[in-house]
């Protein structure tokens, strides 16, 4: 196994489109090295993109801001101006894993690891974040819900490394949270994740929202139905008992050792209203 | 801490010194299985099954051999068969016929995750790669993995020819029913007759695994004139010596067995996997082999418990006496025989004083791995049964669970309905005590129940032995052969300083390896405080004896004019005051001179060991929306006979409660169609984790048990008895259904919500 720690990510590009064999990117490692040490993976070259100044920044950018892919869970707890406007984002980062997990584990890595249940993605989702991509023939953007296809499969070519995601400028009143149900309290996957945005006006009423869930499909959803049964309402009881089944009709979920079909599409509408309402609650304070 | 019972005064027993382990385990010095590493060591690994069940028609290990810094295979070539003969280790009986088949497998494999080779190579992934080179033919065969299913007629048989003992006339017919129990008290039809209420209950259970954090690690290293050395993280050194020299047919005396320091057990540390395949592997190579299993490996091929399907029904009167019990246990082997549902049977009842019992138990094979010793085996499937049950009668009847249960209750003099008749416990005790405990009288919140469950176990004594010795300062040196999981060192030297009125400081004690002490039975039944504090105190008795005739030899008076008195050497009678009375250090200085060193041994097979009762009271909170239960409140009340160490004492009440209510919650082996494990990991093999528990509160209770010099009851396993019925009360009462299955799962708490609003 050959090791590249690139300075650029024009060159991280290159090494990985010139290699024959398996070539893998490398962040925290939570995700990869583990795979390596389990022989699910046995890659020929890995490429650490840490050393690359992007991925490693968090940086105000059109009023919004630009997190690098390899920035951890606990850089981004640290960040206290990002913190108070996602918060919701924020905290899905920190359910990664432990104390430790979180001083390595990357919001790249969450979501390039391809799974269904990746804690970050469907806030990020929920966010609106465009992640920025650089690949041997240059630079483009994608929208974090259309990055992740399948479980293992992404929608990045031979050689794409995601350099950074860019969270959008926020309108007032705008708040954001995510859930996600587990059977123990921590060091576990999600068995359904929720991630809520949503935004008021100076009546309290909801102008604009994005739900996105985890856990419940082969890759994390953006739920349009969901958002629109809020658009528009006060985020009452009846928006989210509508946002709830709209919730529920999205989930293509499996029976499998973490959960039944039945449950997973039961607690996709629990989350969802209760994650609703905690970003409710901040965008009114917002 | 609250005493039930007055405890005699004692200076040492019943403080709380700091371990003499203490410092090296929390400075990371302390040498656990994996620790420990000998020059020119190779690193052994295992082939595993992929199949549940499968005959093994070839195996190639020829290229594997080529491979450069492979230096031994070993394969069912390398073990001689053994002899169908059932031998008592550990709390279990053990076959060598099937020993030998479960460290490597021979005319099939029977689970995923069986052995099939093994490697011996200069390192890891050589040994890796080694694996994927040996060339293994197998003819796969129907296999069945869920117990009621194993006893149906037309189930894939595990074993070939296997007929059920203890059923007349025997079966024509083999079937994966190994054995039929049966224990009867009285007449079940009449004490049904008397009953103004009987209910009928179905319950199932699924195989938890001990969840010891150390995996199975071990060292061996065998020289070029045969005689061997073997470290390894164990509960029972001898009993690792006695199976690896049976399996490699070596004298026991050319084998040496160290055993490390312990990162848990729980009973399933009491058989031999991977020593005799690190042995034999040594043994070809002459180079010290190294071998640990890897997580995955723990789960797939070390002995969880049984998983169960027990039915019960109970008779009572109006007033709450209970007329009549009765049970039929079905518990999974694994694929081979040698459930523990004897225990099973005999636990199930006897928390009670009942006059008409019936219990019946099925030990059924089906390809899983062969279940091992876990805290109480067969206990606590047994009594959450019954205990749920009687949970239920309480509801019914409008009596208050603990008032059933006195009225109930075993006590000195009721005959258990597996035979013995009790001597004094402290089953009423701990009810009174729960009475009067904060925690019962605590108001509960929404969404919250409560729930109390009895338990029982019945501990053992056995053989031991303990070595004192007087050091030329007079400080002593105690070597004991039951590993210390709990606090056993600690406990041993303050029984020692206790019994020769020494500070707790001077005495230094170790666990002794297999050569350099007399036979111990394994740390298992609860007995290495009970049997090994007896064998001290004989050692220390005989110190004192020895001591005092050297003061004698000295004064150049008779022996029997020479007593000790707290913790002198003292001239008496006609003699009284004629001569300074000596200390053990005064006595420690001469001995060189008086005659030699001073040992005291303790050699014994305890006897008079006692059972520990212990009632638990849980409360848990139900998500109404999710299923999901927290428990967020729990007390443990049980009798200890006497606290020696009254915080490790609470440390083992603690640690049963964790794992009682990781089994009630979470934890169970999930086996996909195809018959493999799909969550051999910590990740879908749900323990609980730190923030899922609640301050576990202990009560101690102590009714000492007559048969010890300091009172000491087993306490170790009774602990995890009680939290399964304890917990299934107190999901009852939070969110209003009765569930007959572990564990309480979101998903299944919230179905059976689901479905009681809409019945
Ligand atoms: C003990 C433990 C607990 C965990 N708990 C959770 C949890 O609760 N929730 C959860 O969601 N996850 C959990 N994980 C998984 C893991 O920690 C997260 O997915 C983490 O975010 C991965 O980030 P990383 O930087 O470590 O990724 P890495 O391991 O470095 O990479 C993961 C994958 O993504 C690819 N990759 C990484 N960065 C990029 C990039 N910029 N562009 C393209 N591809 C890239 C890599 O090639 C690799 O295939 C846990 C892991 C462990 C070990």
């Amino acid at each position: 196994m050959r090791y590249e720690s690139p300075d650029t990510l024009e060159a991280a590009a290159k090494l990985l489109a010139s290699e024959s064999g398996e070539a893998r990117i490398l962040a925290g490692g939570t995700d990869l090295l583990v795979q390596i040490r389990a022989e699910v993976l046995s890659p020929a070259l890995v490429v650490d993109i840490k050393k690359v100044a992007e991925t490693r920044a968090i940086k105000e950018e059109a009023g919004g801001f630009r997190i690098g892919a390899a920035v951890t869970g606990a850089e981004l707890k640290e960040h206290s101006a990002l913190k108070k406007v996602w918060p919701g984002l924020v905290e899905a980062a920190n359910l990664i894993g432990s104390t430790q997990v979180q001083g390595r584990a990357s919001l790249g890595g969450n979501l390039c690891n391809g799974s269904p249940a990746a804690d970050s993605v469907p806030a990020m989702i929920a966010a609106g974040a465009i992640a920025s991509i650089v690949g041997p023939n240059g630079r483009r953007d994608l929208k974090v819900e259309d990055i992740m296809l399948a479980p293992r499969k992404l929608a990045l070519q031979k050689g794409e490394i995601i350099a950074s995601f860019l969270l959008p400028k926020r309108a007032p009143h705008s708040g954001d949270a995510y859930l996600r149900f587990i059977p123990r309290t921590e060091m576990d996957i999600a068995v359904v994740g929720c991630g809520v945005s949503l935004t008021l006006d100076g009546s309290g009423t909801c102008t604009a929202a994005r739900v996105g869930l985890g856990a419940v499909a082969a890759r994390p959803l953006l739920v349009e139905d969901a958002a629109k049964a809020l658009v528009g309402t006060k985020v009452d009881d009846a928006a989210l008992e509508k946002m709830a089944a709209a919730a529920r009709a999205a989930c293509k979920p499996i029976d499998d050792k973490r959960g039944t079909i039945e449950f997973r599409t039961d607690v996709a509408g629990v989350l969802a209203k209760r994650t609703a309402l905690i970003a409710l609650e901040r965008a009114r304070k917002a | 801490m609250q005493e039930r019972v007055k405890s005699p005064k004692f200076d040492v027993v019943g403080t709380r010194p700091v371990r003499p382990d203490g410092a090296d385990k929390v400075t990371g010095r302390a040498k656990y299985g994996a620790d420990h590493n000998v020059a020119g060591q190779l690193v052994g690994k295992v082939l595993r099954s992929p199949h549940p069940h499968a005959r093994i028609k070839s195996i190639d290990t020829s290229a594997a051999l080529a491979m450069t810094g492979v230096k031994a295979v070993v394969t069912r070539d390398d073990f001689k068969d053994q002899s169908s003969e059932f031998v008592p280790a550990g709390e279990m009986l053990v076959n060598y016929r099937d020993v030998v088949r479960n460290v490597m497998a021979r005319e099939k494999v029977l689970f995923e995750g069986h052995p099939v080779a093994a490697v011996a190579a200069t390192s890891e992934s050589v040994a890796r790669a080694a694996l994927r080179a040996i060339k293994v033919e197998y003819e796969i065969l129907p296999h069945v993995i869920d117990v009621v299913e194993a006893m149906k007629p037309d189930a894939p048989i595990v074993e070939d020819g296997m007929i059920t003992v203890g059923v007349t006339p025997p079966p024509t017919k083999p079937s994966n029913v190994a054995k039929r129990v049966e224990f009867v008290l009285g007449d079940i039809e009449k004490g049904f007759k008397e009953a103004d209420l009987v209910i009928e209950r179905e319950f199932n259970t699924k195989p938890v695994h001990q969840g010891y954090i150390e995996p199975h690690a071990c060292v061996a290293s065998v020289s070029e004139d045969g005689t061997a050395e073997l470290w390894t993280t164990t509960q029972g050194h001898w009993i690792a010596r006695a199976h690896c020299a049976r399996l490699l047919g070596w004298d026991m005396t050319k084998l040496r067995v160290t055993s490390s320091e312990i990162g848990g057990g729980f009973g399933g540390k009491t058989v031999v996997y991977l020593e005799p395949l690190a042995l034999a592997l040594s043994a070809k190579t002459h180079r010290p082999v190294k071998m640990a299993m890897t997580r995955e490996e723990v789960f797939k091929a070390s002995g969880p418990t049984s998983g169960a399907n027990v039915w019960v029904k109970m008779g009572v009167k109006k007033d709450g006496t209970i007329t009549a019990g009765e049970a039929v246990l079905k518990y999974q082997a694994g694929c081979f025989q040698g459930s523990p549902v004897q225990p099973g049977c005999m636990c199930a009842f006897a928390p009670y004083d009942l006059a008409n019992v019936k219990v019946v138990g099925f030990d059924v094979l089906s390809n899983r791995p062969k279940v091992a010793a876990y805290r109480a085996p067969g206990g606590p499937i047994s009594e959450y049964a019954v205990e749920s049950v009687v949970d239920e009668i309480a509801e019914k009847l409008g009596m208050c669970p603990i008032e059933l249960r006195l009225k109930n209750a075993a006590k000195e003099g009721t005959k258990a309905a597996y035979g013995p008749k009790f001597g004094p416990v402290g089953m009423v005790e701990c009810l009174e005590a729960a009475k009067g405990s904060p925690h019962w009288k605590a108001p509960l919140g929404k969404n919250q129940g409560r729930g109390i469950a009895a338990g029982f176990w019945f501990n053992i004594g056995g053989e031991t032995t303990v070595n004192l010795q007087l050091n030329e300062d007079g400080t002593l040196t105690l070597m004991a052969g039951t590993p210390d999981i709990g606090g056993l060192r600690a406990s041993l030297a303050m029984m020692a300083a206790e019994e020769l009125k020494i500070p707790y400081e001077k005495v230094r004690p170790i666990i002794a390896d297999t050569s350099s002490l007399g036979y111990n039975f394994v740390t298992g039944g609860s007995r290495s405080t009970f049997s090994s504090g007896l064998a001290t105190v004989e050692a220390a008795r005989s110190i004192i004896k020895q001591a005092c005739g050297r003061a004698a030899k000295l004064w150049e008076i008779p022996e029997d004019a020479v007593t000790w008195e707290s913790g002198e050497i003292k001239p008496a009678g006609d003699n009284a005051g004629k001569f300074k009375p000596m200390t053990l250090t005064d006595i420690a200085k001469v001995a060189g001179k008086t005659g030699g060193s001073i040992v005291g041994v303790g050699a014994i097979s305890a006897q008079g060991a006692a059972p520990s009762f212990g009632v638990h009271i849980a409360d848990s909170e139900v998500d109404p929306d999710t299923g999901k239960l927290t428990i967020t409140r729990y007390t443990v009340i049980q009798d200890a006979g006497i606290a020696i160490h009254p915080a490790y004492v609470e440390g083992q009440y603690q640690g049963g409660a964790a794992q009682g209510i990781g089994w009630a919650l979470n934890e169970e082996y999930i086996y996909g169609d195809d018959g493999k494990l799909q969550n051999a990991g910590f990740l879908d093999y749900r323990i609980p984790v730190a923030s899922d528990l609640p301050m576990i509160e202990t009560i101690i209770v102590e009714v000492p048990n007559p048969r010890h010099p300091y009172g000491v009851r087993g306490i170790g396993e009774t602990a995890i008895v009680p939290p399964m019925a304890a917990i299934n009360a107190s999901a009852a009462r939070a969110t209003g259904v009765r569930m007959f299955e572990l564990p309480l799962s979101p998903p299944k708490v919230l179905k059976a919500m689901k479905a009681a609003k809409k019945a």
